[in-house]
């Protein structure tokens, strides 16, 4: 320090504007401050607090993907036909529908008290016009595949027809026709997907890419947008020119975004939230104890498995070699002791539960582990593999704690059964989706399929040959030709006893270990009625109520 | 110094390019795209989606397109949040981020500055041990571990304070995320102020000052503090890259709509747009403190001024 | 003139026996030794699951010194080798940034003039650069594997270093034997690496002992992010996040990972200090 004397002078001549930059921070808390002091939060008597997954994408039915958007869209809009709490199909929008003999046409007489959040009746050009905008391909709308089957919807999406030809008219003003291409039983449960409900035309036209906004969006369903707090919640409010809103008892709804569920647990326990969209694997053992009532578990449309690379070896035309790892794997320990939330052992690719359909299985379903293992150890060797000469491979999966727990858990099952020396490699999701695709580097890797709708087909078309959803590569043309013969089929018997053949041809080929099937999990607190639990796992607002504190 | 100032200015441009260029690259290395989901869509679709936002076209031209819209202040789409502008996002998250970085980061000076002091003026006495210890601990224990066990503590278990930021509307929805996130820097900051405080205190000028027989008050108040600030202020540039760092954790545990969380769930999704937005917003305000910082070093120490 | 790397180490060494370095360079010298031996001690290993054994406290009977955690596993032996590995990684993620930036600021300032200012713009640039989240973006966009985390880790810190050495070597420049030495027409790289490299070995030393907690603390929050070291390895940080998880059920699943944790960086902060004590002041004196 040089100098001292004359620092010691400039110090002091320069100090007050230090004292004024200190009074300047104080007041900038000040303000900070009482900004923060906020605006007064709704009459909390009759406001649902739901925590749902992720923030959705967007409010547009067509344009988003995501179930979380799905579980706000289905308390905005109205389909066609909709779910009651057990899952039961039954009409909505429409009154009626008739199908004709070869199932190809199908006519739906809609409600004529049916109304907008701004009082319009809704009509069945209302529905045209939105099944236009969904397949059209400048709306590059992700769901565009549920309209598939509508005639020219193909040409349409591939650019070499005008939307105005889809085969969706109105014979009147509450009467809609809607031709298809083929036979699809399964058409009816499509409509009670978000992506076929209708749009304001009017919105649309007027406010264009805004019109999701609060203030714009018109919607048909039980409520209406209030407010969208970005990367917070959403809010909506009563629609009161719903036509059966006398049934509504919940007048506001807000949907929470809380990625972690660790997160949204401790919130659900701090009394913020009413209803939780899942519940973290560590927790769920001790909610059960301390919270029984409100843990609600049911089985979900959703297998979890590993599948195989069957483009490269060591798992290209080895079927004996996966049917030992298959049957190594102790499912019952895996969902007792490692994923533990009430899933079920999967010892078949569709889920029990599905509507029209009888579960098959693997024949060594019934077998005692033990069994399994001595019968795995056996195919293990007759595939070539033994303890001189162990299988090395990759599992691959995406960043999760469940997917690692489950990854060792089969990574130890495999070495301590069978010898087999398996590395894990955890991916972030969209790399794994990436080298899932590409069938390049994967081996063995991780995936789950949700179910569209409430029907066998939607889990037999994941691996069809030429399905973009097969990650397998598995190319079966039998197993092809059975699926086309039972979507082609009018008859619900003939249908189910192709679609079972079909399964059991893939289940033999073992092109996947379908390992669990989950469960959905929700806390639900005891205020709060009208839960019903049901395989989609859909629960709308207006079923629900809340009882007084 | 305005022309100081705004040289500096001008020469961050070619900083904010660089920074641009890196980060696109990056951000289009990285496998897998914005509408790539477990469900695979159908040819048709992939390719409308791609078209409709330019994904289909060669990365120098898309990174043409992104700089002729930024140099008219547009930011883009997010190409995940259809509904939404990157503005939209970056506005809507921005004062959140605001209130929870600048009111810690006063937190942190205020208790930092002041505790640094008295257990420099206390040396080697119990409330110096006590404040050293306690200053000890809070730069070893990460924000990741603190955050949690403030939650479970006050908001489940006491039910004192909100578990999280929708918890409420008030101001005490930022009372444990503001606790979380300044913690460490308190902790830094007293360690810093009380070595600094112990150099100067220790030096001719202040011994001179107290032979003229000045009260220890005015000694720290006239003399001692701002000399006593420099390493402090050094310490602002590192201290900002703490904050981010810690806001990242602590928006995702109190579910405080920041940038922080913004961010990685824009890297997560692959939104090209939000990702960039951000990274850029990020720079300006960096550059921008660096600056604030410069100036500050010369207020605090007029040589360097003169320099 | 004493100057060379022998003499100078030799003498901070003497100087560095002192009190306040001694205890924390004790300390951790006990954690990397328990680090590394400590697994041979017990029988059981860092992956095997005992499911029926989930989630048991810390007990002397079946060797379960710091209990089992949620899948069965040993924590005392995961606690071991997750020290490991963070110190591993902390150690090579700093020796990185060492390496780039003593060499970057070494090189700027011994060079002066013009290739020094463009250097010291470009550190400027780089500056701006929010890193950690670039550092995110790297993590996300490439396979993660245990070499991208220390380059990851390690570029994010060099400039500090940079900056330092840079500085140090423009005083040092001015020195007799830096002119003797080219007086005499050792090479310009020479003289950078014999002769002033050896001589900042003090604000080196004091910095790796700064840079290696934070190094940490990057780890522990790429963890936290799900984005760093892969299962069924692990790393205190990642440790401390499953402790987290269960931190209701199994206290001892947090406490100890967390415990040692902290005393690996409180010894690192501790040891900086005492020798930043013990250096720069004999530093300075030149």
């Amino acid at each position: 320090m040089a100098a001292p004397i004359k620092q010691h002078r400039m110090i002091g001549s320069v100090y007050p504007p230090l004292r004024r930059a200190g009074m300047a921070l104080v007041t900038l808390l000040c303000m900070l401050f009482a900004a923060c002091g906020g605006d007064t939060g709704p009459d909390t008597r009759n406001v649902l607090n739901r925590g749902i997954g992720a923030e959705p994408e967007s409010l547009d039915y067509h344009k988003a993907r995501s179930s979380q958007a799905g579980d706000v869209q289905r308390d905005l809009g109205e389909g066609l036909a909709g779910y009651t709490p057990e899952g039961e199909l039954v009409p909505r929008a429409a009154l009626r529908w008739e199908v004709s003999d070869d199932g190809l046409e199908y006519r739906f007489w809609l409600r004529p008290d049916a109304r907008w959040s701004t009082g319009e009746p809704v009509t069945a050009e209302d529905f045209v016009y939105s099944f236009r905008r969904l397949v059209d391909p400048a709306t590059a709308s992700s769901y565009a595949q549920s309209i598939i089957d509508v005639r020219n919807a193909e040409a349409i999406l591939a650019g070499e027809k005008a939307t105005e030809e889809l085969a969706a008219t109105a014979e009147g003003e509450f009467l809609l026709h809607v031709g298809l291409e083929r036979p699809a039983p399964y058409f009816l449960a499509l409509l009670t997907h978000q992506s076929m409900f209708p749009v304001h035309r009017a919105s649309v036209e007027q406010h264009g890419e805004a019109f999701t906004r609060p203030g714009n969006l018109v919607t048909n369903g039980a409520y209406r947008l209030l407010e969208w707090e970005l990367g917070s919640l959403v809010e909506l409010e009563r629609n009161e020119n719903y036509w059966d809103n006398g049934s509504t008892a919940i007048d506001r709804v807000r949907h929470h975004f809380v990625t972690e569920p660790a997160v949204e647990l401790n919130r659900y326990r701090a009394g913020e939230l009413h209803i939780t969209s899942n519940v973290p694997p560590e927790a769920f053992a001790r909610m059960r104890d301390t919270h029984p009532g409100e843990l609600r578990v049911a089985p979900y449309l959703n297998v979890y498995y590993y599948g195989f690379n069957l483009t490269k070896p060591p798992f290209r035309d080895n079927p004996e070699l996966r049917r030992a790892l298959s049957l190594a794997i102790d499912r019952e320990a895996l969902t007792e002791s490692v994923t533990g939330r009430g899933e079920t052992p999967a010892w078949s690719w569709v889920p029990p539960g599905v509507h029209n359909y009888e579960e098959q299985r693997f024949p060594y379903s019934t077998m005692s582990h033990e069994e399994r293992e001595s019968a795995a150890q056996l195919a293990y060797r007759q595939s070539g593999y033994g303890e001189g000469k162990p299988l090395t491979i990759e599992i691959r999966y995406n960043t999760s704690d469940t997917h690692q727990r489950i990854a060792l858990a089969i990574q130890s099952m495999w070495r301590d059964v069978l010898g087999v020396e398996a590395t894990l490699v955890n991916e972030e999701f969209q790399v794994l989706l990436s080298n899932m695709r590409a069938k390049e580097v994967t081996q063995v890797f991780r995936s789950s399929w949700l179910g569209d709708y409430n029907d066998a087909n939607t889990f037999l078309q994941v691996m069809l040959s030429d399905a973009p959803s097969n990650l397998t590569g598995y190319a079966n043309e039998e197993f092809d030709a059975l699926v086309s013969k039972a979507a082609m089929q009018t008859d619900p018997e003939e249908r189910r006893r192709y679609m079972q053949e079909a399964e059991s041809l893939l289940l033999a080929d073992h092109p996947v270990i379908p390992i669990y099937f989950f469960v959905s999990k929700h806390l639900v607190s005891p205020r709060v009625g009208g839960w019903g639990d049901n395989v989609l796992d859909y629960h709308y607002s207006q079923h629900l109520s809340l009882s007084p504190e | 110094m305005l022309r100081f100032a705004l040289l500096r200015i001008l020469s961050a441009i070619p900083t904010l390019f660089l920074v641009v260029v890196l980060a696109f690259l990056m951000v289009h290395a990285a496998p897998g795209g914005p509408f790539d989901q477990e469900r695979v869509l159908p040819p048709e679709n992939a390719r409308n989606l791609a078209a409709a936002y330019h994904l289909d076209e060669p990365l120098p031209r898309q990174f043409g397109r992104y700089v002729s819209r930024l140099v008219r202040g547009d930011l883009g789409p997010s190409y995940y949040y259809r509904d939404h502008s990157v503005s939209d996002l970056i506005g809507a998250a921005l004062p959140k981020s605001l209130q929870l970085g600048l009111l810690s980061m006063a937190l942190a000076l205020l208790v930092g500055i002041s505790a640094g002091t008295t257990a420099a003026l206390k040396r080697d006495t119990l409330l110096d041990r006590f404040v050293t210890g306690f200053s000890m601990t809070g730069i070893s224990v990460p924000v990741f571990v603190i955050a949690p066990l403030l939650v479970l503590v006050f908001a489940v278990q006491l039910r004192w304070l909100p578990a999280s930021w929708s918890g409420s509307a008030g101001f005490d929805r930022l009372l444990l995320p503001v606790l979380a996130l300044s913690l460490p820097q308190i902790a830094y900051v007293t360690r810093l102020v009380r070595a600094s405080m112990i150099e100067v205190l220790s030096s001719d000028f202040i011994r001179t000052a107290r032979a003229q027989g000045l009260s220890t008050m005015s000694i720290i108040r006239y003399h001692a503090l701002k000399p006593a600030m420099l390493p402090v202020v050094s310490y602002l540039g590192p201290a900002t890259a703490a904050v981010l760092t810690g806001a990242v954790v602590v928006e995702i545990v109190f579910g405080v709509p920041g940038l922080g969380q913004l961010f990685v769930r824009g890297a997560l999704n692959r939104d090209y747009t939000l990702v960039l937005g951000i990274v850029i917003f990020y720079a300006i305000l960096i550059i921008l403190l660096n600056l604030l910082v410069d100036l500050l070093y010369g207020f605090l120490d007029p040589r360097i001024r003169e320099a | 003139m004493k100057s060379s790397p022998a003499a100078v180490a030799g003498e901070a060494l003497r100087l560095a026996s002192g009190g306040g370095v001694r205890v924390p360079a004790a300390i951790l010298l006990l954690l990397v030794a328990a680090a590394l031996l400590g697994p041979l001690l017990s029988p059981h290993d860092y992956f095997t699951m005992d499911l029926s054994g989930r989630l048991q406290p810390p007990a002397l009977e079946g060797a379960r010194l710091f209990g089992t955690d949620d899948l069965g596993r040993d924590l005392f032996v995961r606690s071991m080798s997750g020290a490991r590995v963070t110190l591993l990684v902390a150690v090579v993620a700093s020796l990185v940034s060492l390496v780039i930036g003593v060499t970057y600021g070494a090189l700027a300032g011994y060079a002066g003039g013009r290739i020094d200012a463009f250097m010291m713009r470009m550190v400027d640039a780089l500056y701006a650069l929010p890193f950690m989240f670039l550092v995110i973006l790297l993590m996300v966009a490439f396979e993660r594997n245990f070499l991208l985390i220390f380059v990851a880790i390690g570029a994010i810190n060099w400039l500090d270093m940079a900056r330092i050495v840079r500085g140090q070597t423009l005083a040092l420049k001015q020195r007799e034997f830096v002119s003797a030495a080219e007086l005499i027409g050792v090479t310009p790289a020479a003289i950078v690496f014999r002769h002033v490299v050896p001589n900042l070995l003090g604000v080196v030393v004091v910095y790796m002992t700064l840079t290696i907690p934070q190094a940490i603390l990057v780890e522990s929050f790429l963890s936290f992010l799900g984005l760093g070291v892969q299962e069924p390895q692990t790393s205190l940080g990642a440790l401390v996040n499953d402790g987290i998880a269960q931190m209701e059920r199994a206290p001892w699943m947090l406490l100890i990972p967390a415990t040692i944790l902290a005393l690996v960086l409180m010894s690192f902060n501790f040891l900086g200090d005492g020798l930043r004590d013990v250096l720069d002041p004999r530093l300075r004196e030149r």
